[in-house]
């Protein structure tokens, strides 16, 4: 699909379906991308687009049931993820494939120290001694910014503030050098200012750990400052994917280009009304047979009812989900159509 | 939209408004200090007018719309809404007064009843302040549905059946049953999706221009602040730090903390992005119950001087309803009458060199 270096991660269809009892819910419907080594891919997409689910079904972290991974594959390095069963995947998270989460303070644990929970996976994972462990931790809070460090150890997460402790998951994520660093939405509970912080931190880190990074987030312009190639997510589906500049400078899929336009500039001519995405947000896959998108776009046609769209490649690993040409502003020729 | 009409009297007027919160310690649980959330705040708001408030987390805007409701008991000032100081009301009279002034909140699962219909909660300022006959009652009530943009057959649902932006219209349309001349929106879109924002910002705009409305705008989100609101107040640490009409304050920032805030935001265009000059602020924002001697901004201000550890910044106004709390800024205008707007000019140039 794409030029370049052998990716670190391959995903490829990947599906899963909840069961509820009003029936199945096909929270991530065949979804394929693949992260090179070193590079930022930025997911973006809304409540209920199915991207957080995604990263969770890589690693085995949703309940079964009522989760059910029903097809795909998870290319970790080559090594299948969907495979490996609970010992291996245990193996993988936290060693070779590091997580922040939203909400420093629910995923840190409130009754361990920062320092314990710190060298827990330097010990669990790489059998680090103690005093190795802690000497590690150190290191590693001093990486990512924390002042008197060695002193901080011995802290308990409610000690730390919103901002210092993203900076502690991090360095937990970072604590066994992952080969993928999955990031859920890690700026979205802290403030702007204290966002920018952590934005800073993450550019600095690539450039000295070198590691794939998979940002999740609801925000463009955090997407806009540090992604190398965007997806977007919606209805558990990729509408759409390409690098950065393109995709902000020629976004393709409906969706893409309403919530661009929707969204209030800092800078430049004040709109006198916002453009509107009309509509509420998908119940989730529902109809994974028509494109999720459909009731709220402003270009559907009776096409899209019966067929969900495949990705459609634009060139220059720029493609998109959708049977509206943005270029000609026509529907897109089905082959029996170019044939006849 | 403009302010420059001439002077109208002001709707809401608060001065000096003080909120602090008693911190209780010790065996006898005898107060030990206070957390001053909102410590000295004046503005006001014209009618029809829409004043923003923006600032992060902590630094007392929600206490601010609450305060001026009166859903606080003030520690100090004064709240007059439309000739009356509502902070020294007696509860009756208060009570009376209620219909004028009404609140958005920020969460819409946690500020509807989940045991009330609809029609029950948008209904119900209607029981508790009109003698109306239920025939009555109803007829306003779907008047209010539509107003708001919400199915009339949906009035006997339930706030679980809808979907946060849709109950989010239920809390205006609520707001909204009494008629008011005054609302405070806290954060009302915070809790919504990127595309949902929208709907409700133009529905709230849409309402301001049929009924008249003057709104309190808080939120923590400075692009929309800037769509919506006609002034802006910035908050740190209980104090109101810069205040200025929306244009001035976006394209000259007078403030460091604000110049500091504007430039945090994160703009969807990856072209800015990877040329902006980032301004970003060191630390943390420090406790409200223990702010710093001197400014509150002292610790963090990337231009601190030494002035500014000792002595609080009086409020002055810079420009014409251009109003700022900084030495800085002080200090120019008290060294010459042509070093200020000088070097006003060169920060406008750099602002705009950045954006370009």
């Amino acid at each position: 699909m794409h030029d370049g270096a052998v990716p670190v991660l391959d995903v490829k269809n990947l599906k899963t379906v909840f069961s509820t009892r009003m029936g199945e819910v096909h929270a991530v419907n065949s979804v394929s991308f693949d992260l090179r080594p070193g590079e930022l891919l930025g997911v973006v997409g809304e409540s209920g687009s199915g991207k957080s689910v995604t990263m969770m079904s890589l690693l085995g972290l949703l309940p079964s049931p009522p989760a059910e991974i029903r097809g795909g594959e998870v290319l970790l390095d080559g090594q299948d993820l969907l495979t490996l069963g609970e010992d291996g995947l245990r193996k993988v998270r936290g060693r070779e494939v590091g997580f922040v989460f939203q909400d420093p303070m629910t995923s840190l644990n409130p009754v361990f120290t920062v320092g314990f929970q710190l060298t827990e996976p330097l010990r669990t994972h790489l059998g680090m001694s103690k005093t190795r462990a802690r000497e590690r931790a150190v290191e590693l809070m001093e990486l990512v910014g924390i002042p008197d460090a060695r002193r901080r150890l011995g802290d308990y997460p409610h000690q730390f503030s919103g901002g210092m402790r993203q900076r502690v998951m991090i360095a937990i994520a970072l604590a066994c050098d992952p080969k993928v660093l999955i990031a859920d939405e890690p700026t979205t509970a802290l403030d702007v200012t204290i966002q920018a912080q952590i934005l800073e931190l993450v550019k600095e880190l690539r450039q000295k750990l070198g590691m794939a990074i998979i940002w999740i987030t609801h925000d463009l312009g955090v997407i806009a400052g540090i992604a190398d190639r965007v997806m977007v997510m919606y209805g558990g589906q990729v509408a759409e994917h390409g690098p950065v500049r393109e995709l902000f400078a020629n976004p393709a899929h409906p969706y893409t280009r309403a919530l661009l336009q929707t969204m209030p500039k800092i800078h430049g001519a004040r709109d006198a009304k916002l453009r509107v995405i009309e509509g509420q947000p998908p119940v989730m896959g529902r109809h994974p047979e028509s494109c999720p998108f459909m009731a709220r776009c402003a270009h559907a046609f009776d096409r899209c009812a019966r067929e969900n769209p495949a990705r459609r490649d634009l060139g220059t690993g720029h493609d998109v989900a959708c049977h509206w040409d943005h270029l000609t502003g026509e529907p897109v020729q089905t082959m029996a159509e170019v044939q006849s | 939209m403009s302010v420059q009409t001439p002077p109208k009297r002001p709707l809401v007027e608060v001065r000096d408004l003080k909120m602090h919160f008693p911190i209780l310690g010790g065996l006898l649980r005898r107060q030990v200090g206070a957390v001053k959330a909102v410590d000295g705040v004046s503005f006001e708001i014209l009618p029809g007018e829409t004043l923003g408030v923006v600032g992060e987390s902590g630094c007392g805007k929600s206490t601010v719309g609450r305060a001026v409701l009166r859903l606080y008991e003030a520690t100090a000032g004064s709240v007059i809404i439309d000739g009356e100081d509502i902070a020294a009301m007696p509860a009756e009279k208060l009570r009376q007064k209620r219909p004028t002034m009404q609140m958005v909140f920020q969460d819409p699962q946690a500020s509807l009843n989940p045991r009330m219909t609809v029609a029950g909660i948008i209904g119900e300022p209607l029981d508790e302040h009109t003698d109306w006959s239920r025939a009555r009652k109803l007829e306003r009530i779907y008047e209010l549905m539509d107003a708001v943009g919400l199915n009339r057959d949906f009035a006997n649902r339930y706030p679980h059946a809808f979907s946060g932006g849709q109950r989010q219209r239920i809390g205006i349309a609520r707001a909204l049953a009494l008629n008011p001349k005054f609302i405070v929106c806290d954060e009302p879109i915070a809790a919504l999706d990127v595309s949902i924002q929208a709907q409700v910002v133009n529905l709230l705009e849409q309402l301001q221009d049929d009924f008249g409305l003057t709104y309190l705008f808080i939120s923590h989100d400075l692009s929309m602040v800037r769509h919506i609101a006609d002034r802006v107040a910035v908050m740190y640490l209980g104090k109101i730090v810069e205040l200025a009409p929306v244009a001035e304050l976006y394209a000259n920032p007078l403030h460091p903390y604000t110049e500091a805030l504007l430039s945090a935001v994160p703009e969807p265009d990856p072209s800015i992005e990877a040329r902006k000059d980032r301004i970003v602020l060191k630390g943390d924002v420090p406790s409200p119950a223990n702010p710093p001697k001197g400014c509150n901004f002292c610790t963090r201000c990337p231009k601190v001087m030494e002035i500014c550890h000792r002595i609080d910044p009086e409020t002055i106004e810079a420009a014409p309803g251009h109003l700022v709390a900084c030495h800085l800024i002080s200090n120019k205008q008290t060294a010459g009458s042509t070093g200020g707007p000088e070097a006003e000019r060169k920060q406008t140039e750099n602002q705009q060199g950045e954006v370009a």
